[in-house]
């Protein structure tokens, strides 16, 4: 698809969030860059804390009472109820606000945590019906009925019976269901999924996937996935950033990412990713211990851990690289002047292997 | 290492749940299995199978509706004295599938660790407490910074760690995981199998480790059962399940794991299955051994048709 003819949906520039805690203030995000086009996948893969969930909070609007946004900006850009193009800066409304004209309705977002965004007093079924209900004006018959259709839709046995149960009645990959249900009940263009799938064994994940899928191909649906599966990324995601504390180290298409990687963070990633012949009595980690961001980060964030950083890596910040096509890279290693580095070979040999792998697949 | 002593037997276990009068869920209906002492013994299946319930029925977080569940030789599925109740508490321990729900949000991180220690007086100084505590919170990729922070100022994944240092640190005889590596990123679920597989030879630990990533149950355990709809369909060696899976919901499972290269991602074929429109009933199905180690849920004309190609 030709850049122009896209439609940008969502726009994140220089995002800056910070936590005041008892030990002084976190810079938990620390300029991410991020755009999101319509019916375009996008996944979000980094560290654990790495600032994947609180940056798709923000774009929700949430805020924790101990947070600030120290600068930056999240364009989204919609149609509204007349069929006028509408921008607004998300950065900028109230929680409130953000609830009232954009949640739900034009962004939907699954959580995390699924016990913590369904309320344990009001039946599943209740919960899904409420935003339709509220934005749409269903009628309570026809939100029951869409409501059951989505609970079949995720994959839920019996739907009319477990409409009327409560979440803590379900088992953990169907509350996680439900969420996902509720996200989908108000028609979003945007569906933020943050590990939607974890609960999920990978029959039923695959199903999921294949819905949301379906809904991108009907709606036009933007998604961004947040996952630590490197396995469903590679299934769903048009394009990845890779993200370390609080910032995005490495972007691209997900065969650059997959069959090219070029940030040493990325690297460790797909070189601990287990498969099915991982045989070795230790697993790969990347050694080490994430960077303390109490302390203000000098250079490359992931240098103390990164064999093959410069000395630069310690001492600036890199930008972002453009190393072709849509893949940037921030670090040194990339800059046109740095001496070679390359790879791990246990990872080399793990991507000669898939690319023999699709070489293999194309001859048939 | 794995040995031949039985660590936990599960007999016919029965885990109901009436809803409403109509209505009861068999959660768990009728599983039978072995854990040896020092081994990992892999619960995986369909989400909603009653792999969870089934690690509550053995913890007793649950009165089992029937069979039995024996635990270092002694019966744990009926009424128990205080005694036992504490004993059990001692030596088996759960890390829980949705960690928020579980985590005191009052409490800071280091006391939430702390709580089994205090139970059980396993420290003879403040000092020894929390030297206890910081070197299992680094070991599963934590800091003493964190060790003052509530549970709500963490990432998911940073949670999830809470959990399992808390199980850990008390170093029981067995710890149930339900899944409990699934919101880490790869390399700290990689730290975290590392940590556990060292106990494991340090202290014998046995795991039952309940998770939907196959790779990684594939990696760590030694025997597994699958579960579908409160069942075990089919159970073996991890080497009889991925080689030569029997049960067509086993088949349907491993064709279904994602394949982490984007390209060949595309050219992948699932097995479908569905136990109505195959006429397949649990029910009627008997336990058949196909060799020492690998069972089989099946009528006599199930088992003969899926047994034949073998
Ligand atoms: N309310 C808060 N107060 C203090 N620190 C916080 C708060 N919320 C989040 N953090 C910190 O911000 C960082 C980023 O958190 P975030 O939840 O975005 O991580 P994540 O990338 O989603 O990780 P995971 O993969 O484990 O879910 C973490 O280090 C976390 O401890
Ligand atoms: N307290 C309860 N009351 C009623 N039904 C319950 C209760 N707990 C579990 N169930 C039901 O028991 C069945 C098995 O649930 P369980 O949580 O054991 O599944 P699971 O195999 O762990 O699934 P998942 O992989 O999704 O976590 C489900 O149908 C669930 O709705
Ligand atoms: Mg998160
Ligand atoms: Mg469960």
């Amino acid at each position: 698809m030709a850049e122009e003819t896209r439609e940008r949906v969502l726009s994140i520039r220089d995002l800056d969030i910070s936590f005041d805690t008892s030990n002084g203030t976190m810079n938990a995000i620390r300029g991410v860059r991020l755009d999101l086009y319509k019916g375009e996948t996008i996944a979000i893969v980094g560290e654990s804390g790495s600032g994947k969930s609180v940056t798709a909070k923000a774009i929700m609007g949430i805020m924790a009472k101990n947070q600030h946004i120290n600068g930056g900006s999240i364009m989204y850009s919609y149609t509204d109820d007349e069929g006028r193009k509408e921008t607004l800066d998300i950065t900028k409304m109230s929680e409130d606000e953000v609830r009232k004209t954009i949640c739900g309705k034009h962004i939907a977002m699954v959580f995390q945590d699924p016990m913590t965004s369904l309320n344990p007093t009001i039946t599943i079924g209740k919960q899904i019906m409420e935003g339709m209900v509220d934005h749409y004006h269903y009628s309570k018959e026809e939100a029951r009925k869409k409501a059951i259709e989505l609970l079949d839709d995720v994959g839920i046995v019996d739907p009319e019976k477990r409409f009327g149960q409560y979440p803590h009645q379900l088992s953990g990959g169907m509350r996680q269901r439900v969420v996902i249900a509720i996200a989908l009940a108000c028609n979003p263009d945007i569906l933020i999924c943050d590990e939607p799938t974890t609960a999920l064994d990978v029959t039923i994940q695959a199903k999921i996937l294949n819905l949301i899928k379906d809904l991108q191909k009907k709606k036009d649906l933007s998604v961004i996935y947040i996952t630590h599966d490197l396995g469903v990324v590679a299934q769903v995601a048009d394009y990845v950033a890779v993200m370390y504390a609080g910032r995005i180290v490495e972007k691209g298409s997900v065969d650059e990412i997959y069959y090219d990687p070029r940030h040493p963070y990325t690297w460790g990633l797909l070189s601990s990713m287990p498969d099915l012949s991982t045989n070795t009595p230790r697993l790969f980690a990347i050694p080490g211990n994430p960077i303390n961001l109490l302390n203000q980060v000098k250079g490359d964030a992931f240098a103390a851990r990164n064999p093959y950083a410069l000395q630069l890596d310690f001492e600036k910040q890199p930008p972002m690289f453009n190393v072709g096509g849509k893949h940037r890279v921030a670090s040194w290693l990339c800059h046109p002047k740095a001496p070679k580095v390359e790879m791990p070979h246990s990872l080399r040999v793990k991507i000669d292997n898939m690319l023999k792998e699709v070489n293999a697949y194309g001859k048939q | 290492m794995a040995s031949s002593e039985i660590l936990l037997e599960v007999k016919n276990l029965k885990q109901y749940f009436r809803t409403s009068r109509t209505y009861t869920v068999k959660a768990v209906d009728d599983i039978s299995f072995n854990i040896f002492r020092g081994e990992t013994y892999g619960l995986v299946g369909e989400s909603g199978s009653g792999k969870s319930t089934t690690g509550r029925a053995i913890i007793r977080l649950y009165d089992p509706t029937g069979g039995s569940i024996r635990f270092r030789g002694h019966e744990i599925a009926g009424n128990l004295t205080k005694d036992e109740k504490a004993d059990l508490r001692n030596n088996m321990q759960m890390i829980f599938q949705d960690p928020m729900s579980c985590l005191n949000a009052r409490k800071k991180v280091i006391d939430i660790v702390g709580e089994g220690l205090d139970a059980h007086h396993a420290y003879s100084s403040k000092a020894e407490r929390k030297e206890k505590i910081i070197r299992i919170l680094e070991k599963v990729g934590l800091t003493e910074e964190q060790a003052t922070r509530y549970p709500h100022q963490f990432s998911g994944g940073q949670r999830q760690r809470i959990g399992i240092a808390r199980a850990l640190v008390m170093q029981p005889e067995l710890v149930i995981a339900d899944e409990c590596i699934s919101a880490l990123d790869v390399s700290i679920q990689a730290q975290v199998v590392n940590l556990m597989r060292d106990l494991q030879e340090e202290m014998g630990i046995t795991y039952l480790f309940i998770a939907h990533d196959l790779s990684m149950v594939k990696y760590i355990s030694d025997h597994i059962g699958v579960m579908h709809n409160g069942h075990i369909v089919e159970s073996g060696t991890t080497e009889d399940i991925f080689s030569s899976p029997l049960h067509p919901y086993t088949q349907s499972l491993l064709s279904a794991i994602p394949e982490p290269n984007p390209e060949a991602a595309k050219y992948k074929k699932h097995v479908h299955y569905n136990a109505k429109e195959m006429g397949v009933d649990y029910t009627k199905g008997k336990l058949w051994d196909v060799s020492e180690s690998h069972k089989l849920l099946a009528t006599e004309e199930e088992y003969s048709k899926w047994c034949r190609k073998h």
